[in-house]
């Protein structure tokens, strides 16, 4: 066991899930909600000569998707030196 | 020096040197042949990753869908893209972790089944037989337009290239294989998408001049092609038209199925350390965002040009409105036009007799285009150098053997290793098994260049199985083994099962049975095969829930092997037991 007690395996598993959850709520909000669900609210917003929805479904959701990534590894890697398990 | 010579310099100098890194990696054991030795830089393996997803398809094919679809095009920008945030938030970390070599290896220990484990592996070898079927017929055109070889001869090149870097070196030939081919493909997609940039709106990059006013006076880029659009009858171009639930589902499964796709995952094995994989998947992304956000720009650049040398320049009044073309004279035709004639991707038929081409969504339309020549011919119709036509050639070429070798490695990993060593013949060395992937890989080749030379004309149709397939198959049963412990045997192999029928029989149904019957009338709740992926996964969950519920328990040993894959700490590298 790399933990040192139970309390400090559950309580890293359930930080390690809340950090993944949240991220995968921001990317389900650019990509499904604003590229998708909320397409045409959106694109009566005009945005750097783009339709604002038009953009978050062809550009913006990308570049969020790159930095939702490394603020992942950034998050993930400050709680495995919180809890002692890195390699 | 003429287009053909020039060509023929690029495209040979690029083989060489990929042929050149298979001799200076090859590979010793089965360990460097599966997974590279586990110590490759994770800026590289993203990089190697990027070449290994990115295929033909992405490279010549989906600019001209964008192009074409417009709007609904995201379903492929954000689908191709977005599978890579699960993979490094829920996936890549946990199965590096876990540290074997294959999917299947996962998914047969996890479930500790050996049923699980083939059928993960049946699942493995045809999502990648479909895949290469389309690579090697990508090489073929390319091959026949560019250095003018027929098909066979071009395909019989390509697989003698694969056969060099992917059966020596395997893993480790064809990691370094594919950095230098993200090299190139990357170059030679963003030249011609900046040298059009400039032109049209004087912006360097593509992903900004996208939203910019064009040069010429006539407005916003974007404003000018919704203008076109219309006016031609296709429908304004930032305006969707598949329905919200249809794009929901395709994006869904696109998404799902990139993060169950093996050819991808495998990649991640090959890093040194968990810590290594989540970054790695991060750096993917960006190597392949870069030429993700290009593809929409370059998509619309491609389509104002095309309707404006085919019907003639947009005229600007003075009173605001705009004069659109009628059409120009098919004997005064820019080249472009009759070099892809003669490959039968461009007809021109000249209904009204005024020997005027006019391309519209109309009953006036006189002309047939298909939709993958746009980037091959984009540098063409913006009369770019000789040198960037030459270029895209190689960076195509370089987009299919890429993913080839990939797919290869999982082909041939999947045979020598899940079946054989796993299952049939377990005594045989290191060695042995090393030869049988050998053998296995050359076998994969000559069935792809058969693929590619003989192309079935459903590749572009099975593809949707692919990735429906991969998303209501492995996607499912790789989540529930690493975030719920009480997923049992039963519960997977039936979602698995249950899935992947439901999935292929939806494709098989409107696709292949009844294709007269494909249209949203006849859909469930309106999802067309390409989207049903992504309601098959939800199957194989419910499924897999419901079933596991019924049966016995988990063992307590692979609940600890489940616990100590949640942790990075004592990854050490990929083994083997």
């Amino acid at each position: 066991m790399a933990f040192e007690n139970k309390e400090q395996a559950d309580g890293y598993w359930k930080e390690n899930l809340s950090i993944m959850l949240k991220l995968l709520a921001v990317w389900f909000v650019v990509s499904f909600g604003c590229g998708i669900l909320f397409i045409d609210q959106l694109n009566q917003i005009t945005f750097m000569g783009f339709k604002l929805g038009f953009w978050f479904a062809q550009q913006g959701a990308m570049y969020v998707f790159i930095a939702l990534i490394f603020i992942y590894v950034k998050k993930m890697n400050d709680l495995d030196k919180k809890y002692n398990v890195e390699e | 020096m003429d287009v053909k010579t020039l060509t023929y310099l690029i495209v040979g100098a690029t083989f060489a040197l990929y042929i050149g890194i298979a001799i200076w990696a090859r590979a010793g054991s089965t360990k460097e042949f599966y997974v590279a030795g586990g110590g490759v830089h994770p800026v590289l393996n993203g990089m190697a990753t990027a070449a290994d997803w990115m295929s033909a398809a992405s490279f010549i094919s989906l600019a001209g869908i964008v192009s074409f679809t417009g709007s609904d095009g995201l379903v492929y920008l954000l689908g191709w893209t977005g599978g890579y945030v699960l993979l490094a938030l829920c996936m890549v970390p946990y199965l590096r972790k876990f540290g074997k070599f294959t999917v299947p290896d996962f998914i047969g220990d996890r479930y500790y089944s050996n049923t699980a484990r083939i059928v993960a592996v049946f699942c493995a070898i045809f999502i990648c037989f479909t895949y290469i079927s389309g690579q090697m017929s990508g090489v073929g055109v390319v091959f026949s337009r560019f250095l003018e070889v027929d098909v066979t001869t071009g395909v019989i090149i390509g697989m003698v290239v694969v056969f060099f870097y992917a059966v020596l070196g395997g893993m480790k030939g064809i990691t370094y294989t594919q950095v230098a081919q993200y090299c190139v493909l990357i170059f030679a997609f963003m030249v011609p998408a900046i040298f059009i940039s400039v032109m049209m709106t004087g912006n360097v990059i593509p992903q900004i001049g996208f939203g910019s006013e064009l040069l010429d006076g006539s407005g916003y880029l974007l404003d000018k092609l919704d203008g076109l659009s219309e006016e031609l009858g296709f429908g304004a171009y930032t305006e969707g038209r598949k329905s919200t639930l249809d794009v929901f589902c395709i994006t869904g499964a696109l998404m799902i199925g990139t993060a169950g796709l093996p050819h991808v995952i495998v990649r991640f094995f090959t890093v040194p350390k968990v810590k290594d994989s989540r970054i790695s998947a991060g750096w993917a992304l960006v190597f392949i965002g870069i030429m993700y956000t290009t593809i929409p720009a370059l998509a619309s650049f491609a389509r104002v040009n095309m309707i404006e040398t085919i019907n003639g320049p947009t005229v600007q009044m003075e009173d605001g409105s705009k004069v659109y073309g009628t059409g120009t004279s098919y004997a005064d035709a820019p080249s472009w036009i009759k070099n892809w004639e003669k490959t039968g991707l461009i007809t021109f038929n000249d209904k009204n007799g005024d020997g005027k081409m006019y391309y519209s969504a109309t009953d006036a339309n006189e002309m047939k285009i298909n939709r993958d020549i746009m980037v091959l011919a984009n540098p063409e119709i913006a009369n770019l150098p000789a040198w960037v036509i030459a270029l895209v050639a190689a960076g195509g070429l370089a987009a299919a053997l890429s993913t080839s070798a990939g797919l290869l490695l999982v082909i041939s990993t999947s045979i020598s290793h899940d079946l054989l060593k796993k299952n049939w013949a377990p005594n045989i060395s290191d060695k042995q098994e090393l030869f049988y992937a050998r053998l296995a890989a050359a076998i994969g080749i000559f069935f792809a260049g058969l693929l590619g030379i003989y192309p079935p004309d459903f590749v572009a149709a099975v593809v949707a199985l692919a990735f429906g397939l991969a998303a209501s198959s492995l996607f499912p049963a790789i989540i529930m083994g690493i975030f719920n412990k009480k997923m049992n045997k039963e519960g997977a192999i039936a979602g698995m099962v249950v899935g992947i029928f439901f999935t292929a029989a939806y494709i098989v149904f409107f696709k292949f049975a009844n294709p007269e019957l494909n249209n949203s009338e006849h859909w469930l709740f309106g999802i067309s095969p390409e989207g049903i992926g992504f309601v098959g996964m939800i199957v194989n969950f419910v499924t897999a829930f419901v079933v596991a519920k019924f049966t016995n328990d988990v063992p307590q040993d692979v609940q600890d092997m489940v616990e100590s894959i949640r942790f990075p700490k004592g990854a050490g590298e990929a083994h083997d037991h």
